[in-house]
């Protein structure tokens, strides 16, 4: 007695479709599960059972061989436990065929019967989709990322009876009111809340329309994080192709983040400085996982005291910085995972964090505070556009009751530059002023000739290198969007030097 | 045989019982009995019986009143199966027929509380 159903192996965000057979054969009552499964896959078995017996179902006391196909793939998770049990149903004849053929079933049972969450719902849907799978079974408590599939039929479950019924009946029960268990989308971070800072805030504005990455250098409490918190709220919304990308990243990711599937917020993921390389750019020796940079593909990777990073695990971005993706290998395979991402990273000028404006109170010596900034290597530094200074707030700032634009403001004014900016880059590879390569600076994206010559004073008077020079140019090309501006301006570009000056590095 | 419902018999008792209803269908399917509770040191069988093309078949009962405790196949184990494969083949030794087709089959007895007992019969389980 054969029975066959289709289940889903995930290789990173690549997925690979898996016959599910079983077969019931006359002998001693055992359990035989073929096809390389993992630990985790392994204890099916027993769930299966138990799950099958308590939902009213029959477990037959037979030889029941178990075979996943392709049978060279390794396989792991829990969510092969639903085709399992339809699989096995199906071999002694408890359900019809008619629906089993083009229906992917993802699922980890409980021994209840009930139907439970699994990672990887939403890459495992796209994988199937461009296999040709369009009905999905899926559980209950997934249906958020994956009825962003609206190109399939998702059928969420909360227990096995309930797949039971539809396959028979086709009847499926629709549990329209799903309590959100996400936190709201707006946060309450708003630039409006950030006192003084006309620097770092304009900063963080024309981060959000190049796509520059940014360093902010200031003393504790002026207000870095605050300000990096707030940048999501300042980028454009996500379209829905960017929301795919992210929340089927995010569906991968052991962490339990209360983002929304759903959300077309840009994402914000900030790890401690603590965090390792494997948990910065991804890894994982049975399965690899999206790291920080991943599920901060499409927003803003914040890190926090970075000189305080171990060694490496900031210069492990470099190549995700300039790739905007990342591939890790490991022995059972190679992975590729998008990273687009807006770095900001925050650091105090020195290890007491009082060496800013005049220095008053800092207990380090000059070696310590050359030191310190001089963690942050020159191949990263090399890829941040600004650096500012966020200098300690006057007590005059810090009692002033009007502050500066509202996010809501900065986001029009940030998405009208940004479209200024896809306009003028419509047939170029590339989007974003942050990603404008040298050789197009020189020749095609100049700037005004007082701009120019401006540049060459400053470069003769070595105030400038070769290499600030077209950074400075980047960000002046945001200015002038925000601005604009058609061409960037010799006021354009002095503020961009500005921005770029901010720090002594 | 109502009256093992009503009196509580031994285990012994019931797996003779048992091992009587499994007899009693096998030669109802016209298969012979050799040998009942053959036992050596290693072990016994239960029941040896050879069908008519020649075949034997060493034969395991297991008997019970309930499901309680699952079911009766689920108490051989893997085991348990190839311990009554190596006695076969001693069997078979013993009584110079070694060579001839085999198979180790199960039979489970369930005797439901009225009395009514149920044979499941599977064949070359190994």
């Amino acid at each position: 007695m054969l029975g066959q159903c289709l289940g889903i192996a995930l290789l990173g965000l690549d997925g690979q479709l898996v016959s599910v057979e079983v077969d019931i054969a006359d002998g001693l009552p055992g359990y035989t599960l073929l096809g390389l499964p993992d630990t985790a896959l392994t204890e099916s078995k027993d769930r299966v059972r138990s799950a099958l017996v308590n939902s009213g179902e029959i477990w037959p006391n037979k030889k029941v061989t178990v075979s996943l196909s392709p049978a060279w793939l390794p396989k792991s998770g829990s969510g092969f436990d639903l085709p399992i049990a339809i699989a096995l149903l199906s071999a002694h004849g408890g359900i019809p065929e008619g629906r089993l053929n083009k229906t992917l079933f993802i699922g980890e049972l409980s021994l209840d019967g009930r139907v439970q969450g699994v990672r990887g719902v939403l890459p495992s849907l796209i994988a199937a989709y461009k296999c040709g799978i369009t009905v999905a079974v899926v559980p209950l408590a997934n249906r958020l990322e994956a009825e962003l599939m609206t190109e399939m039929k998702i059928i969420s479950v909360g227990h096995l009876r309930e797949v039971l019924m539809w396959l028979r009946t086709g009847e499926s029960l629709r549990n329209e009111n799903l309590e959100c268990e996400y936190a709201p989308e707006d946060e309450g971070f708003d630039f409006s809340d950030v006192a003084g800072q006309p620097h770092a805030r304009l900063a963080a504005e024309v981060s959000a329309v190049g796509g520059h990455h940014l360093l902010l250098i200031g003393p504790p409490g002026a207000g870095k994080t605050m300000i990096a918190q707030r940048l999501p709220g300042i980028l454009p919304r996500l379209s829905r192709a960017e929301v795919l990308e992210v929340s089927a990243v995010h569906s991968l990711s052991r962490s339990h983040n209360n983002r929304s599937p759903l959300s077309s917020v840009a994402p914000f993921v900030a790890p401690h400085h603590t965090a390792t390389r494997v948990a910065m750019v991804g890894g994982g020796s049975s399965t690899i996982r999206p790291g920080a940079c991943s599920l901060a593909h499409r927003g803003v990777l914040f890190i926090d005291e970075a000189p305080e990073c171990g060694a490496g695990v900031l210069d492990a971005l470099r190549q995700p910085l300039e790739a905007g993706s990342i591939s890790i290998a490991r022995s059972i395979g190679s992975v590729s995972y998008p990273a687009q991402f807006i770095l900001i990273l925050a650091a105090n000028p020195c290890p007491c964090g009082k060496f800013s404006g005049r220095g008053r109170g800092c207990t380090c010596s000059s070696l310590q505070v050359r030191r310190y900034l001089g963690k942050l290597s020159g191949p990263l530094m090399d890829r941040i556009d600004l650096r500012v200074e966020v200098e300690p707030l006057s007590r005059l700032e810090l009692v002033k009751s009007e502050y500066g634009d509202s996010s809501a403001t900065i986001a029009e004014r940030v998405s009208k530059a940004r479209s200024v900016a896809a306009h003028r880059f419509n047939h170029e590879p590339w989007s974003l002023n942050a990603q404008i390569p040298s050789r197009a600076l020189q020749k095609k994206y100049v700037c005004e000739k007082s701009a120019i010559s401006f540049l060459h004073t400053e470069l003769d008077a070595e105030r400038l290198t070769g290499r600030g020079l077209h950074k400075v140019m980047r960000i002046a090309w945001s200015l002038a969007d925000l601005a604009l501006h058609p061409i960037p301006t010799l006021g354009d570009i002095r503020t961009a030097l500005r921005l770029r000056e901010g720090s002594t590095l | 045989m109502s009256e093992a419902a009503r009196i509580k018999l031994s285990n012994k008792t019931l797996g003779a019982f048992g091992e009587q209803t499994v007899v009693d269908y096998l030669l109802g399917r016209h298969i012979l009995i050799v040998d009942r509770n053959w036992r050596i040191r290693e072990g016994e069988v239960d029941i040896i019986a050879q069908h008519l093309s020649g075949r034997y078949a060493f034969v395991e009962v297991k008997t019970r009143r309930s499901l309680a405790f699952g079911h009766p196949f689920e108490a051989i184990s893997r085991e348990k199966a190839y311990r009554l494969q190596r006695l076969s083949l001693a069997w078979l030794a013993i009584n110079h027929a070694f060579g001839e087709p085999f198979t180790i089959d199960c039979a489970a007895v369930l005797i439901s509380p009225t009395g009514q007992a149920n044979v499941e019969y599977r064949e070359a389980v190994l």
